[in-house]
């Protein structure tokens, strides 16, 4: 069995476990660290008859992402307060939001950056009140900096000097460079606040988030996770008014897309409207488990396809020629 | 990955793949006394791979890669393959140990104590554990000390031991009947030689001991003594931890316990039998 697919199912059904190897609980073991999925597959068989050695990975990668959560909120706490005299809202995305309202993908997610959206106005003032805080920037190169600027969703990344910790400032959550243009204003406009005054997006802005994040941007690397993200979002918030607030930011094919896929990888619970299986849909499911029993990654011309779409996505051609030209002199080259 | 090892060192199992047959062939040989992961259940995964197909065989140069990854990890030539493994496997505990606090120090043990070395690579941590080993102390490594952060107990590591230059020729005339790996020249750290733990320390190596000595030894100066207070014994030793931040508070209780409780020393030595001679005198 393609070890992905194991992995799929082991998170589908727990009790699958009950029928592995020791081969099998190898490969299971690296494919979840490749796909940061480990702290999940952690929690979700967590107390179930297993061999010695797995339970003590469980317990670990439960430890570790313990840890990961703990460390992403003090992070989220550092920014509150560096931006707490910014009047423009503060909207947690990602890992750090699903952490922060306690939303089931975060139960043993990996967490990484700290990412926010904050009004395109509020930009250069965010900016300033993280550099007055210690945050540093990280990217020296003047192309990069300057395509960072004017073509990016956000600014080029910041390190924070003491802790180590990046943190990526959005204003939108695609390129400004891509066909599709998300409605920035309403995702602000109807995000929520916590307790703290920060903010986490609209529920079902959430999830086009992670929809336009996966499938209208990037080239899927990773994609198991963010696609476990999706699923767990539709198991708790449902698919009401999805369908539309997906069209409203231009994403009705990427959230069609990642419900087609999760319901595939995942068996997520969809309605029949959201159901189905299109021609390309099978490039997906092939990019998305695309690793062996050591958690490399294979399917090399797939990748390589959907690398090539993804700046197909990200940019109109003349631009992205030149974009590569420049890259490629300066030694970039795709993994 | 073509050609296969499993096997574990101290309490941790290893699942080392490989492109080439040369490297794991050298592991089967010289861990052939090694059990396999419990349950047949590695906690981590080494990849010895070529970058490109045409480099199994042409100019063979061996990337190390694994579960956990740091960028631009330089390649091996396919004749350092056995080094490459070696470095593989410390490299995946450095970055991916979690259930342990992490101590760049060899351990050695006498009578359920054991006394930690730790230190800067030339400090001689190597060549004192392998010369205590032939003293009679059981080796319980040569580069990690594995502290319980629940029990403060010391869990042994006793992979190969890495013996560089000069040491080389020591160890060799101290234990002349102990098996060796090939003389790796030209490494990035010199020549290499492995020399295989005895019988005691690998049939012992999952049986924990009680931390009572930590030194911070340091060769090729005159021979001298200090106590080391608990504060500095912490931040040299967090120094010397790859996961103490990663951690986080049972890293930091489990270190200020290891300081508050352990007595530290700092010995300068100029020649090997010195070291000894003040190494058996404390402990």
């Amino acid at each position: 069995m393609n070890p992905a697919l194991l992995l799929a199912r082991v998170l589908r059904d727990p009790g699958a476990i009950g029928g592995l190897d020791a081969s099998d609980w190898n490969a299971l073991w690296a494919v979840a660290r490749a796909e940061q999925l480990a702290g999940t597959l952690a929690h979700r068989i967590a107390g179930l008859p297993m061999p010695h050695a797995a339970a003590r990975l469980v317990e670990d990668a439960i430890a570790s992402a313990e840890q990961g959560r703990t460390a992403a909120l003090w992070e989220a706490e550092m920014a509150r307060r560096a931006l707490a005299g910014i009047e423009a809202p503060v909207v947690l995305l990602k890992g750090t939001a699903y952490a922060a309202a306690g939303l089931s993908p975060s139960t043993g997610r990996v967490i990484g950056d700290l990412d926010i959206l904050v009004p395109r106005d509020a930009i250069e003032d965010v900016e300033a009140a993280l550099l007055a805080a210690g945050w540093e920037w990280v990217k020296p190169d003047p192309y990069d900096d300057a395509y960072y600027r004017r073509w990016m969703h956000e600014l080029p990344p910041l390190i924070h000097r003491d802790r180590d910790k990046m943190i990526d400032v959005h204003h939108t959550i695609l390129p400004l460079t891509a066909r599709i243009r998300p409605d920035a204003a309403a995702l602000l406009a109807d995000s929520m606040a916590l307790e703290n005054g920060l903010r986490i997006l609209a529920p079902q802005d959430m999830l086009c988030h992670a929809a336009a994040h996966l499938f209208a941007d990037g080239d899927l690397a990773g994609g198991m996770r963010n696609l476990w993200d999706i699923h767990c979002l539709l198991g708790e918030f449902g698919f009401e008014g999805l369908a539309a607030r997906a069209a409203q930011h231009g994403l009705g094919a990427a959230m069609a897309q990642a419900v087609r896929q999760s319901v595939r990888l995942y068996g997520t619970d969809a309605p029949a409207e959201w159901q189905g299986w299109d021609a390309l849909d099978p490039l997906f499911h092939r990019r998305l488990t695309a690793r062996d029993t050591w958690g490399r990654s294979t399917r090399k011309a797939v990748q390589l396809g959907f690398y090539l779409r993804s700046h197909a996505l990200r940019m109109p051609p003349t631009m992205l020629a030149r974009h590569l030209w420049t890259k490629w002199r300066k030694g970039h080259r795709p993994a | 990955m073509r050609h296969l090892k499993l096997l574990r060192i101290g309490p941790l199992g290893f699942r080392i793949g490989s492109h080439w047959r040369s490297p794991v062939a050298a592991l089967d040989d010289l861990y052939r006394d090694y059990p396999a992961p419990q349950d047949g259940i590695a906690d981590f995964n080494v990849h010895l791979f070529a970058a490109r197909p045409w480099r199994r065989v042409l100019r063979p140069s061996v990337h190390i890669a694994g579960d956990f990854v740091i960028p631009d990890a330089a390649p091996l030539p396919l004749a350092q393959g056995l080094l490459a493994a070696e470095m593989g496997m410390n490299l995946q505990v450095a970055l991916g140990l979690r259930r342990y606090l992490l101590l760049h120090a060899a351990m050695v043990e006498r009578g359920g104590r054991a006394v930690l070395m730790t230190g800067i690579s030339g400090a001689g941590k190597s060549t004192l554990a392998a010369l205590l080993m032939a003293r009679g102390w059981r080796l319980m490594g040569d580069e990690f000390a594995l502290i319980d952060c629940a029990t403060g107990l010391s869990h042994a590591f006793p992979r190969l031991v890495s013996l560089k230059n000069e040491a080389i020729d020591v160890v060799a005339q101290a234990l002349p009947d102990a098996r060796f790996g090939p003389l790796l020249e030209g490494t990035p750290k010199g020549a290499i030689r492995h020399l295989v733990p005895d019988a005691r320390a690998i049939a012992a190596m999952a049986v924990p001991a009680e931390p009572s000595l930590i030194l911070f030894p340091r060769f090729g100066f005159e021979a001298a003594e200090r106590p080391v207070l608990p504060s500095e014994a912490f931040v040299r030793l967090t120094q010397a931890s790859t996961n103490y931040v990663t951690l986080a508070e049972r890293g930091f209780d489990a270190l200020t316990r290891l300081v508050q409780t352990v007595p530290a020393r700092a010995i300068d030595y100029p020649d090997a039998a010195t070291a000894l001679a003040m190494v058996e005198a404390l402990a």
